[in-house]
């Protein structure tokens, strides 16, 4: 099964996972992409119908915490290491126009 | 003997007894690394007075009685996916080059309330995404018994440090193999514990239904010793597993381990040892099982199934899940934001920042997790995956209705040369077909050397268990152990070279 | 021109009432210091895993209850990936494939009549943080206080035909929540906020047209413009023969229109998967019962009660339902003062008044139900003048004084010392000689006035009755 990787896939993987591949680079991508896929469509192979996907590795249900405040403020160490803030609060560039 | 070449279980005894400090064992390493890193570069941060300032303080704990338990005083590497307070924690990436979290992960608070002390950050593969070590943003570590080789990964650093003496024992991730792999390929012993059985809470994501904090040593009973204080139920880890499942003991008196084989059921399955594995790694299986037999264990080849659709479902749910997990780093909370270019807006950062941030291994994984998750193709990758992986789990529980432990390799060659594995990526994952398959049905895995193959490196051997069936990997572990002798001898007699 | 007709479905945000967030133990109280209310869990710091809040379950739990709705007893969480600032992890915990609740129903009234309104599914997931854009400046700034604060999100089917009966659904959701305690509710602060899904079709059509979906609606006014515009528009789109685009589009009420949100850089695939760091949820039979037996009695049911059982009218009972808070209080007080309709005065009236002045509401009250009925009794029994019993409130409204104490103290209870009004009287009798005779040639208007003048001498502690009768009777005798 080849060239599910075509272009305007390759373009609408890229805005979902925010990289930015171009040329040899980009196409180099959309080849590996390719034969792994094809790789991994082995598993077409196997009669799965009726199978419940397995989600997690063991049966565990029910994991809760109580509804009780048990962090205090850890602002100033979190915000250390940020590429920007200011006034207590994280820089990124403007969100609207 | 000097103390870098001890066990940890040792050291701790010794320094219980008195007969020499945590300080004094924690120099022993120091210097002995001092020596060792610049061939093997197993460490990518690496404090030393940090380490004795904190050997001192265990020092003056135990002497007060503060720390009682058996790895008290010793020196442990923590992998660099593993949170560390105030130290730089940065999955051997670009994009956390200078991440320094605020906050520890579980295991290695409970490392520190145990009087571990903690000697630096070890390297990996960028993300634990790699199976040699060569994709660190930090240059790659080096194979102890061969500087041309590669140690194994994505724990590679961790299992060259312990090999090099560099370290009595450290802390890995596993979540396709890679506690197992480096430490088969690097002569230690290392084990993936039962998914749960240890907190994942700070270790860094890969794929979050795979990944599993291990310990590693010089030998079984130091992987037990430390598994003891790592499997720990944590409220911060809704999956880990309540009360302590897990049975473990480490012998004190260990004259007669061999007995353990005594009416223990092995499977070997045998395509791990079949078209594709090295000679070498078939034959040590081969012996080991032989080993067990003449000692009194039931052992037997059978056909496990499923084998050449484990990595398919690996690789689509490890990147699948890695390319939620690492969606996170974005320039905007921590680690690498790109330079602003003049028209650059918020998607700009985020592309800039992600493409320059991660290389290229990592670039790949996403990129196959995010389409493997798209819109029209989530049911024929993803989902299928979850299915075939519901599969192996069924053939698992099924094999161990007959066995205790399935015996196996844990790479299907020794240490390859530095290089060989990064040109063709599919056949670098194809590597990993002895060990994904206890990571999709979370059971424990641990590898111990056993031989020597003819180029002179080490061979190790691979115990499977059923879930939180701790115990019986250990019981067969002692065994194997007992049966092989000391693994220093076993080199040694071998005309292994080892630094 | 044609005929149309509105199709609109409703999603629905509600803020749970929780103590702290739906994965973490940071608190959720508004109005914080940016990220003070932050932890690498909901800061979405590398390493860092969701743990639930039981509360969070059973607040959706018992808000599925009471819209009807069918309970998933296997439910889980999963992943909603986006990149957007506010979204610490670029991706939203929520619910698509196994919600906790589906298929329930809420009866609306409206001018035209009664009508049910399907409810889809309500499934748990947590807010986003909070984005603040510098006006002069090129950056935004980011505070994840609110990241992590519990939602449930409760989306009705395409059911409702007119913005009557939008906000007649929205109304009924928000008494059923503030009833059931799970969510305040509040739209100007953010803890409702509905998204309207509208599209427009010719009357008498089985399909739906193409639908637009709006946001930053923040208030019923908003809403119902909105809807209108929406409606407007697209029926215009239509007329002229152009299609509409299925697309997300904000609301601006100051200008009353509204315009595309998104950019091509918002490829609109979530890529929904089950969470891995997060069990699934088994509800059991025992929980599902623990639930049901704390359900409270919901705003109808209680607005009738009072009505049948302390007389009240509908519009009393109406205003004191309006929140559950003073509908509680009102209940309590009434049982203990005995007295349904002095109760629902002072509530309605000096209560509300108070309320109003300080910008208080009902569940920040101080005084307790048992003092309010004590200060009842107490006017109903004369032991204090309606005058200083409002005194008395005003302590009891700033802080939970006793009544009967407050009046001890500071003296405000009814005199019943003979000698003192007698002389009192006197002393008035004598002072105002003028009015005294303009009373006796008739003019006995003046009276008040020498009640008052009493009361006056008295300081309002003297019991009314008392001082009129005795006014009169020395009244008559100096005749």
């Amino acid at each position: 099964m080849s060239g599910k990787i075509d272009e305007t896939t390759m373009e609408n993987v890229l805005i979902l996972a925010k990289l930015e591949l171009s040329g040899q680079e980009r196409a180099q991508a959309a080849a590996e992409m390719e034969k792994m896929l094809g790789y991994v469509e082995k598993m077409n192979e196997l009669d799965t119908s009726g199978v419940e996907p397995m989600v997690h590795p063991y049966e565990i249900g029910n994991v809760f915490r109580e509804d009780e405040v048990t962090n205090g403020s850890m602002r100033e160490e979190l915000l250390s290491g940020a590429p920007g803030q200011e006034d207590g609060q994280y820089v990124v560039p403007k969100t609207v126009e | 003997m000097e103390i870098w070449e001890m066990t940890a279980v040792s050291i701790g005894e010794r320094i219980r007894q008195g007969e020499f400090t945590s300080e004094e064992a924690v120099r022993s390493f120091l210097d002995r690394a001092k020596k060792e890193e610049g061939r093997i570069h197993a460490f990518v941060r690496l404090d030393g007075d940090a380490a004795v300032k904190r050997a001192k303080e265990v020092d003056q704990g135990i002497r007060e009685g503060r720390y009682t338990g058996p790895l008290a005083g010793v020196p442990v590497a923590v992998k660099d996916n593993i949170c560390t307070r105030g130290i730089p924690t940065t999955c051997c990436s670009k994009i956390l080059a200078n991440f320094v979290p605020p906050y520890s992960a579980t295991a290695a608070e409970l490392l520190e309330q145990a009087g571990a002390v903690a000697l630096g950050k070890t390297n990996m593969d960028e993300f634990a995404m790699g199976s040699t070590t060569e994709t660190s943003y930090f240059g790659p570590t080096k194979n102890p018994w061969d500087t041309g080789r590669a140690p194994g990964g994505s724990s590679g650093g961790s299992c060259a440090a312990v090999a090099a003496g560099e370290a009595p024992a450290a802390l890995g991730s596993d979540t396709g193999g890679s506690i197992r792999q480096p430490s088969s390929w690097c002569g230690v012993t290392g084990i993936k514990p039962t998914y749960g059985a240890v907190s994942r809470y700070g270790l860094i994501a890969y794929g979050s239904s795979l990944d599993q904090i291990g310990p590693i040593g010089r030998d079984a009973a130091d992987c037990a010793a430390l598994l003891k204080i790592l499997a720990v139920h944590d409220p911060k880890d809704a999956t880990s597993a309540a009360g302590t499942p897990l049975k473990i003991e480490v012998p004190e008196n260990r004259d007669n381990m061999a007995g353990g084989a005594e009416g223990l059921r092995v499977g070997i399955p045998e395509a791990y040892i079949g078209e594709g594995t090295d000679p070498a790694v078939r034959d040590g299986i081969l012996q080991a099982g032989e080993a067990l037999k003449k000692a009194g264990a039931l052992v037997e080849t059978f056909s496990l199934g499923l084998e050449d659709y484990v990595i398919p479902a690996y690789y689509v749910i490890a990147s699948a899940e890695a390319s939620s997990n690492l969606e996170r780093f974005d320039g905007v909370k921590y680690g690498y934001r790109a330079e602003k270019g003049p028209e650059d807006g918020l998607h700009e950062m985020y592309k800039k920042s992600r493409t320059e941030g991660f290389g290229p291994e990592v670039r790949r994984r996403i990129l196959l997790g995010t389409f493997v998750l798209s819109s029209g193709y989530y049911d024929a990758y993803y989902l299928k995956a979850l299915k075939v992986r519901a599969l192996v789990r069924g053939a698992f529980d099924q094999a161990f209705e007959k066995y205790d432990v399935l015996l196996a390799p844990a790479a299907p060659t020794t240490a390859p040369r530095l290089g060989e594995s990064l040109s063709d990526p599919l056949k670098m994952y194809l590597g990993d077909i002895d060990t994904v398959a206890a990571n999709l049905a979370g059971i424990p895995g641990l590898t111990m050397p056993w031989c020597l193959d003819e180029k002179g490196l080490p061979v190790g051997i691979q115990i499977m268990g059923n879930r939180f069936r701790e115990d019986q990997v250990f019981r067969a572990a002692f065994a194997c152990e007992a049966l092989r002798g000391t693994w220093k001898e076993v080199w040694k007699r071998e005309g292994g070279e080892r630094s | 021109m044609k005929q149309y007709e509105t199709v609109i479905g409703l999603e629905v945000h509600v803020e749970l009432a929780t103590r702290t967030k739906i994965f973490c133990g940071c608190s959720t109280r508004f109005g914080a210091a940016p990220n003070t209310q932050t932890c690498p869990v909901c800061a979405g710091f590398p390493g860092a895993l969701p743990v639930l809040n039981k509360k969070v379950l059973e607040f959706a739990l018992a808000a599925g209850m009471a819209l009807n709705c069918e309970v998933n007893r296997y439910s889980r969480f999963d992943r909603k990936n986006y990149f957007y600032p506010d979204n610490p992890q670029n991706y939203q915990i929520s619910q698509l494939y196994l919600p906790i609740c589906h298929d329930g129903k809420v009866e609306i009234e409206t001018a035209a009549g009664k009508k049910a309104i399907r409810i889809h599914e309500i499934h748990m997931e947590e807010d986003a943080g909070k984005l603040i854009h510098d006006e002069w400046g090129d950056c935004s700034l980011v505070d994840f206080n609110r990241s992590g604060v519990p939602l449930i999100e409760i989306v009705s089917e395409p059911d409702m035909r007119s913005a009557d009966e939008v906000i007649a659904y929205l109304e009924t959701l928000r008494d059923t929540l503030q009833y059931l305690k799970v969510s305040d509710c509040k739209l100007q602060e953010g803890s409702m906020r509905a998204d309207v899904n509208l599209s427009v079709r010719e009357v008498g059509s089985d399909t739906f047209g193409i639908r637009t979906e709006m946001k930053n609606l923040n208030s019923f006014k908003a809403i119902a413009h909105a809807v209108e515009g929406e409606r407007e528009r697209q029926i215009e789109l239509l007329e002229e023969g152009k299609a509409v685009v299925q697309e997300t589009r904000r609301w601006d009420e100051n200008k009353e229109s509204s315009r595309p949100m998104r950019s091509k850089e918002d490829a609109k695939d979530y890529r929904y998967f089950p969470d891995p760091d997060l069990p699934p949820i088994v509800v059991s039979e025992e929980l599902l019962h623990k639930i049901r037996s704390r359900q409270p009695i919901l705003r109808k049911e209680r607005q009738r009660q009072m009505q049948e059982v302390y007389g009240l009218t509908e519009y009393d009972a109406s205003v004191l339902t309006s929140s559950v808070y003073m509908a509680e209080l009102y209940e309590e007080t009434a049982k203990l003062s005995g007295n349904g309709r002095k109760t629902a005065a002072w509530l309605m009236g000096e209560t509300m008044r108070l309320m109003k002045e300080e910008g208080l509401e009902a569940q920040n009250l101080r005084f307790s139900p048992a003092h309010l009925a004590s200060l009842i009794r107490a006017e109903e029994e004369g032991r204090v003048t309606p005058h200083s019993a409002k005194k008395i409130f005003a302590a009891m409204f700033r802080e939970d004084v006793d009544p009967d104490q407050y009046m001890e103290e500071h003296g405000l209870a009814v005199v019943r010392d003979e000698k003192a009004l007698e002389e009192a009287v006197d002393k008035v009798l004598a002072q105002c000689e003028q009015s005294v005779e303009e009373y006796r040639s008739g003019k006995e208007k003046v009276f008040s006035f020498l009640m008052g003048q009493v009361m006056r001498e008295m300081k309002g502690k003297a019991d009314a009755a008392s001082v009129r009768s005795l006014l009169l009777e020395k009244l008559k005798k100096s005749l």
